[in-house]
């Protein structure tokens, strides 16, 4: 085989690789935010619980969490007697999103945290409510601070998404293990995948990049 | 049977977590083992790039830059799978712990010749005119003069990367090296009960990654903070 007949099946792999990306990108952007704010609440319920989340996922291998989805939490439903077997999409975009919102969560947390006091007191003397005062001052401000770390972990979750292969979902990984496992063409094949890997990355962080510069418009001007 | 441990499986789970607890240990110590040569070569070869990286000739700097961000921007699975089938391939059989460290040296020193250059160009500029003055050739200078400062400083950073190298061991499971998840999945494939390994090597993590952090903090705040000041 050429490796121009490897293209076709490749990018079907590498359309999956995308579409994993962006919704796990999307679960755990939710995740961060929810839960980068809810370690900073002062409800000790909800504060307890998000530094739970954030320690349990961040503490452990993504791969573990992964195969914990996808192996053990169906017998774990079969103890309860609750149906929990999850397909191989939404065990990944589970595991990879809830993964990557951990980590989020902290870059959240540290940049709401990196907002000056005096913004808080000057919100509450024009009597902004504390719900207000995180919306209307502390984020706006918070939000451009975290870009360049949110554009690391972009780009650290699509390479991370590469572990979903090893559930048997059909991602540009699996596809060149299966391609190599056909032809033992190994050489080009895994170069062909590495390269394709490296320019989404690119893509990803250039993306990033302009929302980057999108959002740097909510920055106060001045000081 | 794995290690020589046997598993109990007649007894109830607990009797089953106990009787796996040994197995699961013995995985940890090639995990810690895989960690500790992954990170010592991601130490050597970000060293190395780190170098390369600041060379003054742009025929060397710009190729070692671009070197640097391919192997930061690709999955360490491919990489792995990369080294394990295309070296053999060309001759080179090296056995699976081997190319398992070198997979996560490689993937590491892009982060690490991060953590190098941030060291060197911290080193105030007085430093290099200094020994510029004493006739340093350029090499002395910078393997007595440079160097001694930056690393030290720089050593905290790479306990996090120590720790993130750990959580990244599981993958060399794939091929084939029996670290503590790949056991695990061994112990429930033939059992058919996933729950209690997999949960019991989370827990395993957590501890480790818990105490691990918390070592590092520690010899961040015990390093000495005195000498000549970061810019």
């Amino acid at each position: 085989m050429e490796w121009s007949e490897y293209l076709k099946p490749l990018s079907q792999g590498a359309w999956i690789t995308i579409q994993l990306t962006v919704y796990s990108t999307i679960v755990g952007a939710i995740c961060s935010f929810a839960f980068g704010i809810g370690k900073l609440s002062t409800n000790w319920a909800i504060k307890g619980f998000s530094i739970a989340y954030i320690e349990i996922f961040r503490g452990t291998s993504l791969l573990v969490q992964l195969f914990w989805l996808y192996f053990a939490l169906p017998i774990a439903g079969d103890a309860i007697g609750i149906d929990l077997r999850l397909p191989p999409v939404a065990a990944g975009v589970l595991a990879l999103g809830l993964n990557i919102g951990a980590y989020g969560a902290e870059v959240v947390r540290g940049a709401i945290q990196s907002v000056r006091y005096s913004q808080y007191e000057a919100a509450k003397a024009l009597n902004f409510s504390p719900r207000q005062a995180l919306w209307r001052i502390a984020l706006p401000q918070a939000i451009p601070e975290m870009m360049p770390a949110f554009g690391n972990l972009a780009v650290q979750n699509l390479k991370d998404t590469a572990l979903a292969s090893l559930i048997s979902l059909g991602d540009l990984a699996f596809v060149a293990e299966r391609i190599r496992n056909f032809t033992q063409d190994s050489t080009t094949v895994y170069t062909m995948i590495l390269f394709m890997y490296f320019g989404m990355a690119l893509v990803i962080a250039g993306l990033m990049h302009l929302l980057e510069r999108a959002v740097g418009r909510w920055r106060r001007v001045g000081h | 049977m794995l290690f020589g441990f046997s598993w109990d499986t007649s007894h109830g789970e607990l009797a089953f977590a106990i009787s796996i607890l040994p197995i699961l240990l013995m995985g940890l110590v090639v995990t810690i083992e895989a960690s500790i040569a992954g990170f010592a070569v991601a130490m050597v070869l970000g060293l190395i790039f780190a170098v390369l990286k600041g060379a003054p000739s742009r025929f060397i700097s710009w190729p070692a830059t671009f070197i640097t961000e391919f192997f930061r921007d690709t999955p360490l699975l491919v990489q792995l799978f990369f080294l394990y089938y295309v070296l053999a391939d060309h001759g080179v059989i090296l056995p699976a712990f081997l190319t398992g460290c070198l997979a996560l040296g490689v993937q590491y020193s892009a982060y690490t010749a991060e953590v190098y250059r941030a060291g060197i160009e911290a080193i105030p500029k007085g430093q290099r005119e200094a020994a510029r003055a004493l006739d340093f050739s350029a090499r002395h200078t910078f393997t007595h003069i440079i160097l001694p400062q930056a690393v030290p400083r720089v050593i905290p950073a790479f306990g996090n990367y120590l720790v993130s190298i750990m959580k990244d061991v599981p993958v060399l499971s794939v091929v084939t090296v029996l670290e503590m998840l790949g056991v695990a999945k061994i112990i429930g494939d033939q059992t058919f009960d996933y729950l209690v390994p997999l949960t019991m090597v989370g827990g395993i993590y957590l501890i480790l990654t818990i105490v691990c952090s918390g070592i590092v903090r520690y010899v961040d705040m015990s390093l000495p903070k005195t000498g000549i000041p970061l810019k």
